[in-house]
């Protein structure tokens, strides 16, 4: 899980930042898109990041199913609201949110750029694919616009919460921890985390508001 | 101070043995004095059972002093009840109010099955223990006091992780059933040590392996032992068995 799960934030991070040229110009965001589908690196990484999804969702059930054997009957009563975060006692339920947007999320875009029909543009000569309208047509397609909107700011939340238990716990995992770098890890992940999120939610924001 | 006494009712968990399923049964009692420690409410209960000629609910308590780890419950949702760093022995009648019900459950954990009502049966800790919680020692004579320089930081720290008295408490709160906390502090404690240092490559991976085949569960690091602990164990001495097992697998 951890492993797997850093790597994965590594990916959100790059896929924010090549994002983010949505809200500079149509242009801007095309080159990045036209980056990110002709660099070599990148295309390495596809499969392998393709990998790292599959292996940290199979393996969450597979431990999730183990945890909930191992505890065949139930307390009558709970109370976790003080000695944990109600997003690390969540994670599975957060991780499958997420899980479900990514399908409709590959649906969307993925699936349309590597199978689909796209129209093209030239920019400084160079033919390229017109991912600008392809993100923006979603957002601002009347009601299903909003639909759309709704569900992935609704998802950029879960997975907020979901990276708030996301950092320090795989470093935790992994052995980098102790009682200073909890706090200090803890704190690097939470900003990263509100990032993300916010980051990522502007998106459909921008484009439902302008 | 005058004492002040309080009427509760005790929903508790009655189970015959291990085969049998378990219900709650609920009990009220009165003039309960707030000075009175919980277990000796629970006494004043069997007590009353006892002249109902009912049979007295059975828990484990042993020193009632908070340092042997024998005495477990789980109250109102928390493991040792609601207050921080003690042990049930040590939690007082004046944590609750007049007319609360509190909830009395065992530990419900998979590997630690019920002896009867709210005893369980802990010997999966000791298995635990016995698969690499040890040092191996030469015999002969005593050894020189301070023979082996020790620096005060690792020392204190491993005394830290010593003071787990193995209740059981994390393994009850941790919603996945995870004996890490306890496997961490027993790990810690001579990790952290020369003496430890013989067995250490085999140790976190023996005693990991062995509390996965008693069927605990995945620590997901919610950090909801650290909290329970009567002790305060920290979670960094989890951090700690992370790297002992990584190390452990990565030499073979």
């Amino acid at each position: 899980m951890s492993v797997s799960g850093l790597f994965l934030i590594v990916f959100l991070a790059v896929h924010l930042v090549a994002n983010i040229f949505l809200l500079v110009s149509p242009d801007a965001f095309n080159i990045s898109a036209h980056f990110m589908g002709t660099n070599p690196i990148i295309q390495i990484m596809q499969p392998l990041l393709g990998a790292g999804f599959l292996l940290h969702i199979i393996y969450s059930f597979i431990i999730q199913l183990q945890n909930w054997k191992s505890r065949p009957v139930k307390y009558n009563k709970v109370d976790q609201k003080e000695s944990s975060t109600w997003a690390s006692r969540n994670m599975i339920w957060l991780g499958l949110v997420v899980f479900g947007f990514l399908t409709i999320h590959v649906i969307n875009f993925f699936w349309v750029v590597k199978f689909g029909h796209m129209e093209h543009v030239i920019i400084d000569g160079v033919k390229m694919e017109d991912s600008y309208t392809l993100v923006v047509s979603l957002f601002t397609d009347g009601v299903l616009g909003y639909v759309y909107s709704s569900i992935y700011i609704i998802s950029f939340i879960a997975l907020g919460l979901h990276l708030h238990h996301a950092l320090w716990s795989a470093f935790q995992t992994i052995g980098f921890s102790n009682d200073a770098w909890r706090k200090r890890l803890t704190v690097v992940g939470d900003i990263y985390a509100i990032v993300i999120a916010a980051g990522f939610t502007i998106i459909p924001l921008y484009f439902l508001l302008f | 101070m005058a004492s002040k006494t309080i009427n509760i009712k005790v929903k508790v968990w009655r189970q015959k043995d291990s085969n049998t399923k378990g219900n709650f049964e609920t009990y009220e009692l009165s003039d309960i004095s707030t000075d009175s420690s919980f277990l000796e409410m629970m006494d004043v209960m069997n007590e009353n059972l006892v002249e109902e000629g009912k049979d007295p609910v059975a828990f484990d308590h042993d020193c009632r002093e908070g340092i042997c780890g024998m005495c477990s419950l789980f109250i109102n949702g928390h493991a040792h009840g609601p207050d921080t760093l003690i042990t049930t022995c040590q939690l007082h009648m004046r944590k609750f109010t007049d007319g609360q019900t509190i909830t009395i459950e065992p530990w419900r954990v998979g590997s630690f099955p019920v002896i009867k009502d709210l005893m369980v049966d802990r010997t999966a800790y000791e298995q635990i223990m016995q698969s690499g919680g040890f040092v191996s020692i030469n015999t002969g004579g005593v050894p020189d006091a301070n023979a082996i320089p020790i620096p005060k930081e690792d020392s204190d720290e491993a005394m830290d992780a010593a003071s787990c008295i193995g209740c059981g408490a994390c393994v009850a709160t941790c919603k996945n059933s995870s004996a890490m906390l306890f496997v961490a502090a027993k790990v810690s404690q001579l990790a952290l040590l020369p003496q430890g240092k013989i067995e250490g490559a085999k140790r976190a991976k023996n005693m990991i392996a062995k509390m996965d085949e008693l069927g605990f569960g995945n620590c997901s690091n919610t950090g909801a032992c650290e909290m329970e602990c009567p002790k305060g164990i920290s979670l960094a001495h989890i951090a700690r068995l992370n790297r002992e097992f990584l190390v452990a697998n990565v030499k073979g």
